[in-house]
């Protein structure tokens, strides 16, 4: 009798899911899904705003990633007014869009991740989490807590608060820079580089513990996109969206972000609220790709900053050029945080960062924007239609967990099939499934646009659809 | 002229025939909460947020629009007051939309600060979240009807003081709305003058200067502005 396994609700990322898997006859696993249950409805409720309210808007979306939701949409808005942001402005935006990708990626890393990484993915649960690893490596708790309040601090400082900041708007950025926070912030960047390359000799000293999970944890042929700046080199805030296959070759080399709708078509299914882009060309749903520091790294040549160019070095060394397995995500998102603090330090010590100029004005000027930057998930799109008199019809949004969310789903069913035995739900396969996802540390408040808890439930069904097996957490 | 002596939270005050309540209470320091009231324009006793006892009295009366009498024994302050008061400025927030987070007038408005000083933490009524539209047809400002709480100070302002009566009102009840010029969209209005002195004396985010985004500060506020009071002292009014 062929049965499903649901796990609901999947715990340590950030939204609410539940996981289903169905089991034939035989008691082999044929089928996984994620579920994400919950909806948010941003589209349909700005529509009627004032376009300039939409940055503050879309912030709310998240109280993790407000700054990223900002920067596309503030990005959105000077399309529609047909302007550029100073460039000190746009500067100021990628220090505040970095400083959010620190703490984003130090909150995944070290808070949701380090748990399974230092105990194993089957120790007790009530040892594997932040407070034990604060108890079993103190320095590493420390590094995770102190990057990410070093990076809500840059937030703090510049855009006025940590959650929910309102100094990015339309057209750039509302305050300029002063002299004594960018002292403040440079003072912070020595320890931060420290913490993160503690963070990453530490990954590297353990990860052949982790081989079984990187060949099974979302090890699959996939394409990448991430946007890339002139030179190739990574770049979170603009430039172009490049897409490369599985073996690096490039898909799209320099997309115009305001066109991605040429390339992205967007799927639903009906088990989910988070719809699933593919890549056009290769229609649905074998067009899969995924994005995020993963990505990021794989469709860039370089990153662009010398230490962190030398772990990318490293890294690909171990992993390939093109790393086919999301486990090595975590590994990526530590080069994507030491990236991201060495270009803070980079932009901050720029001639006209103090530039009170910091701001263009402008009217509604087009109809249409688009604005496309990189979240610490992964690309992260916002596209607006408006009336004459800037009142917004229409908006779509394509949020990062969205793009993962086929790979997503692979990944599941990957890791069901190694190590679903039998009728019953194990713990260790348990384990897995709640960790492979957490490797693409998906945001699914934000990608569904809920009140929720970060929670996971796993159900085992029958063909018939009745529930053999269940549990949550 | 003649004098009247009156109390006013058992304090002996004075004022001169045809001041109101609000007034000789503005002059004497005992401040009575109020939204439609403003220096300078005419009073409406829109808002109801200055309901006042009056000895022998056994109905409420708005202090911005009752004049003061002779021997007058009001009550401004007492528990029962401020529990009207609580309730009326959460109606005020029911019959609208009204998002503060993501205002232009966040952290500048009066209904805001309103309600902080009222102690409204939360919302007991129910919503009535109508369906309620933004004019941003005029170049330079917007009305946002979602957060009109229909003290009419732009009506009066307009007509008042810059003299131009572009802003009224039409329909009735829920339904009530300021308009510009017999309801055509206020960027055809031929009365318009562009002057700004609405959306000056906007207490909430509902007038607004276009292409301001949410922030601090966002809705500009002129208290310095001598014009308001000096204009209707000029005129008379």
């Amino acid at each position: 009798m062929s049965r499903t396994v649901v796990i609901d609700p999947v715990t340590r990322i950030e939204g609410h899911s539940k996981i289903t898997i169905q089991l034939d006859d035989r008691g082999e696993v044929t089928d996984a899904h994620f579920h994400v249950t919950q909806f948010r409805g941003f589209e349909r409720i700005t529509q009627g705003r004032p376009v300039h309210e939409m940055p503050a808007i879309m912030a709310r979306i998240c109280g993790i990633c407000p700054v990223s939701h900002m920067v596309a949409s503030s990005k959105a808005v000077d399309d529609i007014m047909a302007v550029e942001p100073t460039p000190t402005g746009a500067d100021l935006r990628r220090v505040i869009n970095l400083g959010q990708i620190v703490q984003s990626n130090a909150l995944s890393f070290f808070h949701l991740s380090s748990p399974d990484l230092l105990f194993g993915f089957d120790a007790d649960p009530a040892v594997r989490n932040i407070v034990g690893v604060a108890r079993a490596n103190p320095q590493l708790a420390k590094d995770g807590i102190g990057l990410r309040k070093w990076g809500q601090q840059i937030i703090e400082w510049i855009a006025g608060k940590r959650i929910h900041p309102e100094g990015i708007v339309p057209g750039g950025v509302a305050t300029p820079l002063t002299a004594e926070v960018r002292d403040r912030i440079l003072d912070g960047v020595p320890e931060a580089i420290a913490a993160v390359e503690r963070a990453i000799a530490w990954y590297k000293s353990d990860m052949l513990r982790w081989e079984e999970e990187a060949a099974t944890f979302g090890n699959f042929r996939s394409a990448f996109m991430g946007l890339v700046d002139r030179q190739g080199n990574v770049d979170h805030y603009g430039g172009w969206i490049r897409v490369v296959d599985a073996d690096g070759k490039a898909l799209a080399e320099r997309i115009d972000p305001r066109t991605f709708n040429d390339y992205i078509g967007e799927a639903v299914e009906p088990w989910s609220y988070l719809k699933s882009p593919y890549w056009k060309a290769m229609g649905y749903p074998d067009g899969m790709y995924r994005v995020g520091p993963l990505a990021r790294l794989n469709v860039a040549e370089r990153t662009g900053t010398p230490r962190a160019d030398e772990e990318l070095e490293k890294f690909r060394w171990r992993v390939g050029r093109v790393a086919g397995s999301s486990f090595h995500y975590h590994y990526a998102r530590l080069i994507d945080t030491l990236h991201a603090i060495e270009r803070i330090d980079a932009l901050l010590r720029g001639p006209d960062i103090l530039d009170t100029h910091v701001r263009s004005y402008a009217g509604i000027n087009r109809r249409e924007g688009i604005g496309v930057s990189e979240a610490p998930r992964g690309t992260l799109m916002h596209h607006y239609r408006v009336d004459d008199d800037g009142i917004v019809q229409w908006a779509n949004l394509v949020i990062a967990t969205g793009h993962n969310n086929m790979a997503m789903n692979r990944a599941v069913l990957q890791v069901a099939r190694h190590h679903v035995k039998g009728e019953a739900i194990t713990e260790p396969m348990l384990n897995r499934v709640e960790a492979v996802i957490r490797c693409y540390d998906p945001c699914l408040s934000c990608s569904t646009h809920a009140l929720g808890q970060m929670a996971l439930r796993i159900q085992l069904l029958a063909p018939d659809g009745t529930v053999l097996d269940e549990l949550a957490r | 002229m003649s004098v009247y002596t009156l109390t006013i939270d058992g304090k002996d005050v004075a004022g001169s025939d045809g001041q109101t309540i609000m007034e000789v209470a503005e002059e004497n320091g005992i401040d009575i909460p109020g939204l439609c009231h403003l220096e300078g324009i005419h009073d409406r006793g829109a808002c109801r947020l200055c309901v006042v006892e009056i000895a022998g009295s056994p109905k409420l009366a708005a202090a911005c629009v009752t004049q003061i009498a002779e021997g007058m024994e009001v009550t401004a302050h007492s528990d029962a007051l401020l529990e009207y008061r609580r309730t009326i400025t959460e109606m005020l927030f029911m019959e609208r939309n009204h998002v503060c987070a993501v205002c232009v007038a966040n952290n500048h408005c009066e209904l805001q600060d309103t309600a902080e000083d009222m102690g409204l933490t939360h919302f007991d009524l129910p919503r009535i979240s109508p369906k309620a539209d933004i004019d941003a047809s005029h170049p330079l400002f917007a009305i946002d009807h979602n957060r009109c709480i229909l003290c009419l100070r732009c009506v009066r302002v307009c007509d008042e003081i810059e003299g131009a009566h572009t802003w009224d009102v039409m329909h009735r009840g829920l339904d009530t709305r300021v308009q510009t010029d017999m309801g055509i969209p206020w960027g055809e209005s031929p009365t318009c003058t562009s002057c700004g002195k609405c959306v000056q004396v906007c207490p909430t985010g509902a007038l607004f200067e276009k292409g301001r985004a949410v922030a601090r500060g966002s809705k500009r506020r002129r208290p310095f502005l001598p014009w308001m009071k000096v204009v209707a002292e000029e005129r008379g009014l």
